[in-house]
């Protein structure tokens, strides 16, 4: 699925940016709404700037501080025939837009018997602890739990553009959670043109015979450095990043498990 | 209504108006009746006092324009075009409903007709009406017209947080929707008055620096005309506007609750203007419509609503495997789980 021309080296925002940016240069029913991200200030995080300033402020736009009218404005706007690409600031923030993704976004296609899917997007951050408390939630497990929506979670730049690409032309609604601590700690090689992860495909990180290591998100990089700290005491960790979690790819992970008879889950 | 307004809906449009308030009078009275009896296993929320409103949106808005309503809908499906032996069977949850059957009385859904959602949540439906006109204003030709998009609510929702998220997006964007707020007075079994600190809701709308009226909703013809001024000004681009139609709930909030707590001279007075038949005296008095064409059109409606409650109680239930469809675009996933 991945059709690659070219690559360079990009942190996680610059990945997902031109992620973004070819989805709008592709899609004229594209659409990008949410607090601050259009230019200047082009997202708390800059994963959206300079994208305001390409496509113009009608595709491209800020909105008040009303998450309730960012998730409604992006459903209906989906329902009318657009790919929304919503973005709430923080994780945390989704507890007031709650009743607009569960009740509306992840029912309406069965409530409307397949007339009515709604292919948004929603992407959001998980803080860490300097925001507190109340910017610092990992609360992807509760829409696991919410038939209808899927859920993505990125750990390299790579995948953060190929994920974010595949829940854009989704046809489900997707849920996106970016970590903040991975938006620029890392750089790697990231495929230019039109990169897509299929939803559901875990990646085995490192191949190995002891014990499955299951991880997403922003625990990858500490489990892989713990894979190493166990291989220098002779223990051979198989180490998966499950990249996303509805649909959960069962079967790379059981066929792993069969294998090793150990699993261990790390979870943020 | 003494006096025949200087601008009147056309025949056919009367016509229409006084067909779907008929068919919603008849069904609603119905659709209580089956519930009560057991023979329609859902919650049914009476649109009773509603039906000239209705009527008159129904008469404005195009199969093109958009429509958002809520869990209290008979009204508001029937007069923007869905069929009613779809909306009926949808009511008792079968297959040939507008939603296969799985959606029930809160969540009607028809594409064809222009009905984009409604929904069980009280005010929810305000933001995605106004994504829906978001998508009407982009879509709008070089010379800013296009569609116009309405959701409907009830004075309940005017409390809640998704209400004021919604206005103020829609004012702020200039989007191409009409707020119509059927108030009815009753906020479940709380009177306005005792949940709102101001009874002019039109004023308070106002505030969102968007055109915002009050109508008397017991008076269709106004309503037309007030609803067709709002609706043109949405296809023309020039913004949002709120219209507040003043009705009364003329039974309980639901099918099968006890109203008594509604003073009785109150609910009587809403009765004396109880829309149908006051629309139907109307009709004849002024001339619109003959009593034998009148007649006709009720004969014709009786026979529809029954005719869809046969044809719903009928109709085939979904399968049980059935759950699985349309969760997800793709069923497979579903299933293998």
């Amino acid at each position: 699925m991945t059709t690659t021309t070219d690559a360079v080296e990009m942190t996680t925002a610059a990945a997902m940016n031109a992620a973004l940016d070819e989805a709008l240069g592709a899609d004229p029913k594209v659409l990008l709404l949410g607090e601050d991200i259009a230019d200047p200030s082009g997202g708390v995080f800059k994963v959206t700037k300079g994208l305001s300033t390409k496509y113009g402020p009608d595709r491209v736009r800020d909105t008040p501080i009303a998450e309730q009218a960012i998730l409604g404005a992006a459903i209906g706007a989906a329902l009318g025939g657009y790919r929304p690409v919503a973005e709430v600031m923080f994780f945390d923030f989704m507890t007031v837009a709650m009743d607009q993704l569960v009740n509306h976004a992840a029912k309406f296609r069965y409530l409307s018997g397949g007339q009515h899917p709604v292919p948004i997007t929603v992407r959001t951050v998980v803080g860490n602890s300097r925001f507190g408390a109340q910017h610092s939630q990992s609360l992807e497990a509760w829409f696991m739990h919410t038939p209808g929506i899927k859920v993505a979670f990125p750990s390299t730049p790579s995948d953060a553009k190929g994920l974010l690409a595949s829940c854009v032309f989704d046809d489900d609604p997707c849920l996106f959670v970016e970590h903040v601590a991975l938006h620029y700690s890392q750089k790697e090689i990231v495929p230019e043109g039109d990169h897509r992860v299929p939803l559901g495909q875990a990646a085995v990180r490192r191949a190995g015979d002891d014990v499955t290591v299951i991880s997403y998100g922003a625990q990858m990089p500490g489990v892989l450095a713990a894979a190493d700290t166990l291989a220098g005491e002779g223990i051979s960790a198989e180490v998966i990043d499950l990249r996303c979690l509805v649909p959960l790819d069962f079967p790379t992970v059981l066929a792993s498990v069969a294998r090793t008879r150990r699993a261990v889950v790390v979870h943020g | 209504m003494d006096e025949t307004p200087p601008t009147t809906p056309p025949p056919g449009v009367l016509e229409r108006m006084y067909e779907v308030m008929r068919t919603v009078t008849v069904a609603d009275e119905r659709a209580r009746a089956e519930a009560k009896a057991g023979r329609m296993p859902a919650a049914f929320y009476p649109v009773r006092g509603l039906e000239g409103v209705c009527a008159a949106l129904g008469a404005v808005l195009t199969p093109e324009d958009h429509l958002v309503s809520t869990y209290r809908n008979l009204a508001d499906t029937v007069a923007k075009g869905v069929p009613l032996r779809a909306i009926i069977a949808e009511l008792h949850g079968r297959l040939s409903g507008t939603s296969k059957g799985k959606a029930g009385t809160m969540h009607m859904h028809h594409d064809p007709s222009g009905l984009m959602a409604t929904t069980g949540i009280v005010g929810s439906g305000l933001p995605i009406a106004a994504g829906l006109a978001l998508a009407a204003k982009l879509d709008a030709g070089p010379d800013g017209r296009g569609r116009a998009v309405a959701v409907t609510f009830g004075d309940g929702a005017t409390s809640i947080g998704a209400y004021h998220e919604a206005m103020n997006l829609a004012a702020l964007w200039r989007l191409p929707l009409v707020f119509l707020c059927q108030n009815n007075g009753w906020a479940e079994h709380t009177p306005l008055a005792a949940y709102a600190p101001g009874t002019d809701l039109a004023a308070r709308a106002g505030a969102y620096n968007m055109t915002a009226l009050c109508v008397d909703g017991f008076d269709p013809i106004e309503t037309w005309r007030v609803l067709s001024a709002a609706a043109e000004r949405a296809r023309a681009g020039e913004g949002p506007t709120f219209v507040e139609c003043r009705t009364y709930r003329l039974v309980g909030h639901t099918s099968s609750a006890d109203y008594s707590y509604m003073p009785k001279a109150e609910l009587e007075a809403a009765l004396a203007r109880d829309p149908a038949p006051t629309f139907r005296s109307w009709l004849a008095t002024s001339g619109h419509l003959t009593e034998a064409r009148l007649d006709e059109i009720d004969k014709a409606v009786d026979a529809a609503v029954d005719d869809a409650f046969e044809f719903a109680q009928a109709a085939p239930k979904p399968e049980p495997g059935d759950i699985y469809d349309d969760v997800f675009a793709d069923r497979a996933w579903v299933e293998g789980r």
